[in-house]
C-alpha cells in the first residue's frame, strides 16, 4: 500500500486516539448504483461473483480487500471500462450493458479517477480540463476555462495551468485527474486506487482534495486502502476477497467488529504488524 | 565543508593510441582519404577506358539564360514533376494508410480482413510489377493516363507500409489514454482525433521521414513508362549527348540534395512533438 513501517505506525496511532465519531449521512435515499447478482468471467476465471449492492445519492462507499479481490474490476464495471458478463447493473437511471448506446452519456455524468492518472501529456493542465467540456459536452471556450480554473483552485493548484503533466509531481498530477473529472460536473465519483502510485509524502495532499469532495455532498466510490480517510469520509465499507462482497458495514461497525474471519485478518495485515 | 577523503585517485585515462584516433581531426582525414581513393579510382578507370568528361554541357541541363531570358532546363523540369508525383502519392498513400490502419484496428472482423489482404498484396508484389498492373492493366480498363497510373501505383504501394508505421505508433500510446478518453465521455472518433493521434505523430515521425524519402526514390521506377521525371529525364538527355557518366552523377546528387532536405526538415518537425 505504498506506506513505510514507520508511517503504519503512526496511522495506527492516530487511528487508536480517533474518537469513533458517526459520519453524518447526507443521502437523499435515491439509489444511484444498483447492482443485481453481478458476474465478470475473464474466459473461464470469475472475476466477480453475485455483486448485490446499492449506492444513494450522496452516499460515500469505500471498497477494500487484497489485490486481486475483484474490487478495481467491480467499479471499472460501473462506468464501463468493463462489462459484466451476467447480472443487472442500473447507473444513474441508465442500464449498462455491453453495446449499450448509452454509455457515453453515463460517462459523462460519473467521474472516474485512476491510479496512474491517465492524464493528456501533450496538453496542458488547462487542456486537459478543458478538452471534456468543450468537445464532449460542447460548453464554449470561455465558460470552460472559467470553470477549469475554479476547480484547480479547489484542488489547490492554481498556478498550474499552463504546465505539462510531466512538469507535476505525481500528487499534483492526480488532483489535476480528480479535477478534470470535476470539470464534467459529474454527480458521482469513481476513485480506482487514487493514492497507490503515490510518493508517501504525496498521499496526504489527495487525500485532503478528497475529504473535503466529500464534504461537498458528492457521491463517491473509492477503492482504496488509506484506512484513515476510509474512517474519515465513508458512510459504509465493502470488504471484498476472491470476486464477492463479503462484508458491508458502517466504519465504526467494520472496523471495530469485523465479522468475518477474512475481513479481520485483512484489516489486521494492513493496519497492524 | 571538505570531502573528508580529499582522493588522491585519478581516474587512468584510455591509451594513448585509441584517443589519437578517436579526436576529430584523426576521423576527417581517414574519411578524407577513403573518398580520395574512391573518386580517384573512378576518374583513374574513366581515364583507362579513355571516357571523354564534358562536364562544362552539363549546366545547360539546369537552367539556360539566353537572350530570350532565364529557362529552366530538362533535369530541373524533370526534379518538379518528381516532387510532384511523390508528393500527390505520398498524401494518397497517408489518407489510404490512416484507412487500412484504422479498418485493422476497428476490431471488426470484416475490417481487418480486408486491410489484411490488401497489406499483403500489395507487400508482396514487386513495385515494378505492380506498376505494370496499373499501368497495362488497370490503365486500360479505367482509362488512366502514365501520370494517374503513376501517382496511384506508388500511392497504394506506400500505403501498405504506412499502415504499418500508424498501426504501430497507434499501438504506442498506452491503454490509459484511452481509459482517460472514455472516462470524460469521448466518443472512440473523439479520442483517436485529440488524444490517441496528436500522441502518435512523436511515434511516426522518424519511421514517416523514412517513407518520405523511399517515396522520393521509388518514384524514380515510373521512368519504365516514361513519365517524364527527373531519371526519364535522365535517361533522354544521355541519349542525346552520350555523357552517362556526368549525367547519371548529376542525377544521383539531386535525389541526394531532395532526401537529405527532406530528413532535416521532419527533424525540425520532430523537435516540436518531442515530449514536454
Amino acid at each position: 500500500m505504498g506506506l513505510s513501517d514507520e508511517s503504519r505506525w503512526l496511522l495506527l496511532e492516530y487511528m487508536a486516539y480517533q474518537p469513533v465519531f458517526e459520519n453524518e449521512v447526507m443521502t437523499d435515499g435515491n439509489p444511484i448504483i444498483q447492482v443485481e447478482a453481478l458476474d465478470k468471467f475473464y474466459g473461464s476465471f470469475q472475476a466477480l461473483d453475485n455483486i448485490n449492492m446499492t449506492v444513494h445519492s450522496g452516499e460515500r462507499v469505500v471498497i477494500c480487500g487484497p489485490s486481486g479481490s475483484g474490487k478495481s474490476t467491480l467499479i471499472r464495471c460501473f462506468n464501463a471500462l468493463e462489462h459484466h458478463s451476467a447480472g443487472k447493473l442500473v447507473v444513474d437511471g441508465i442500464e449498462v450493458h455491453e453495446g449499450s448506446k448509452q454509455i457515453r452519456k453515463l460517462r459523462q455524468e460519473v467521474g472516474m479517477v485512476f491510479q496512474q492518472f491517465n492524464l493528456f501529456p501533450h496538453l496542458t493542465v488547462l487542456e486537459n480540463l478543458t478538452i471534456g467540456p468543450m468537445r464532449v459536452r460542447k460548453v464554449p471556450r470561455q465558460e470552460a476555462e472559467a470553470n477549469a480554473h475554479r476547480y484547480l483552485e479547489r484542488v489547490h493548484i492554481p498556478e498550474q495551468a499552463d504546465k505539462y503533466p510531466s512538469q507535476l509531481s505525481g500528487g499534483q498530477q492526480q488532483r489535476v485527474a480528480i479535477a478534470r473529472s470535476l470539470c464534467m460536473e459529474t454527480r458521482l465519483m469513481l476513485f480506482d486506487e487514487p493514492t497507490s502510485a503515490l510518493d508517501p509524502e504525496m498521499i496526504n495532499e489527495v487525500l485532503d482534495v478528497m475529504v473535503s469532495l466529500a464534504d461537498t455532498g458528492m457521491t463517491m466510490v473509492c477503492v482504496t486502502h488509506e484506512m484513515g480517510f476510509a474512517r474519515k469520509v465513508a458512510d459504509t465499507m465493502i470488504f471484498m476477497d476472491g470476486g464477492q462482497i463479503i462484508e458491508t458495514a458502517p466504519p465504526e461497525k467494520f472496523f471495530t467488529q469485523p465479522e468475518s474471519e477474512r475481513c479481520k485478518a485483512f484489516l489486521e495485515q494492513i493496519l497492524e504488524h | 565543508m571538505s570531502h573528508p577523503h580529499t582522493p588522491d585517485y585519478v581516474i587512468p585515462k584510455p591509451p594513448l593510441a585509441s584517443r589519437i584516433l578517436a579526436s576529430t581531426p584523426v576521423s576527417i582525414i581517414i574519411y578524407l582519404l577513403v573518398i580520395g581513393f574512391i573518386v580517384y579510382t573512378a576518374y583513374d578507370g574513366s581515364r583507362a577506358m579513355g571516357y571523354n568528361w564534358q562536364w562544362y554541357r552539363m549546366p545547360q541541363y539546369l537552367w539556360t539564360i539566353t537572350d530570350e531570358g532565364f529557362q529552366w532546363g530538362e533535369i530541373a523540369l524533370g526534379l518538379v514533376k518528381t516532387l510532384q508525383l511523390s508528393l500527390l502519392a505520398f498524401s494518397l498513400a497517408l489518407g489510404l494508410g490512416l484507412l487500412v490502419a484504422l479498418l485493422r484496428l476497428s476490431g471488426l472482423l470484416v475490417g481487418s480482413a480486408v486491410a489484411l489482404v490488401f497489406l499483403e498484396i500489395v507487400r508482396n508484389t514487386p513495385l515494378l510489377v505492380l506498376l505494370y498492373l496499373f499501368y497495362y492493366v488497370m490503365g486500360p480498363i479505367f482509362d488512366l493516363d502514365r501520370y494517374a497510373a503513376s501517382i496511384l501505383c506508388l500511392g497504394v504501394y506506400h500505403a501498405a507500409l504506412i499502415s504499418e508505421i500508424l498501426r504501430a505508433a497507434i499501438n504506442s500510446v498506452g491503454l490509459g489514454q484511452w481509459e482517460g478518453a472514455s472516462s470524460i465521455g469521448m466518443s472512440k472518433a473523439q479520442a483517436y482525433r485529440y488524444i490517441v493521434l496528436p500522441q502518435s505523430v512523436r511515434f511516426m515521425l522518424p519511421p514517416m521521414t523514412g517513407e518520405m524519402v523511399n517515396m522520393v526514390k521509388s518514384s524514380a521506377i515510373v521512368s519504365v513508362i516514361a513519365v517524364a521525371e527527373l531519371t526519364t529525364m535522365g535517361r533522354n538527355i544521355i541519349s542525346d549527348s552520350y555523357m552517362s557518366f556526368e549525367v547519371w552523377f548529376t542525377i544521383a546528387a539531386v535525389y541526394l540534395v531532395v532526401t537529405l532536405t527532406l530528413s532535416f526538415g521532419v527533424s525540425l518537425v520532430e523537435r516540436h512533438y518531442s515530449l514536454k
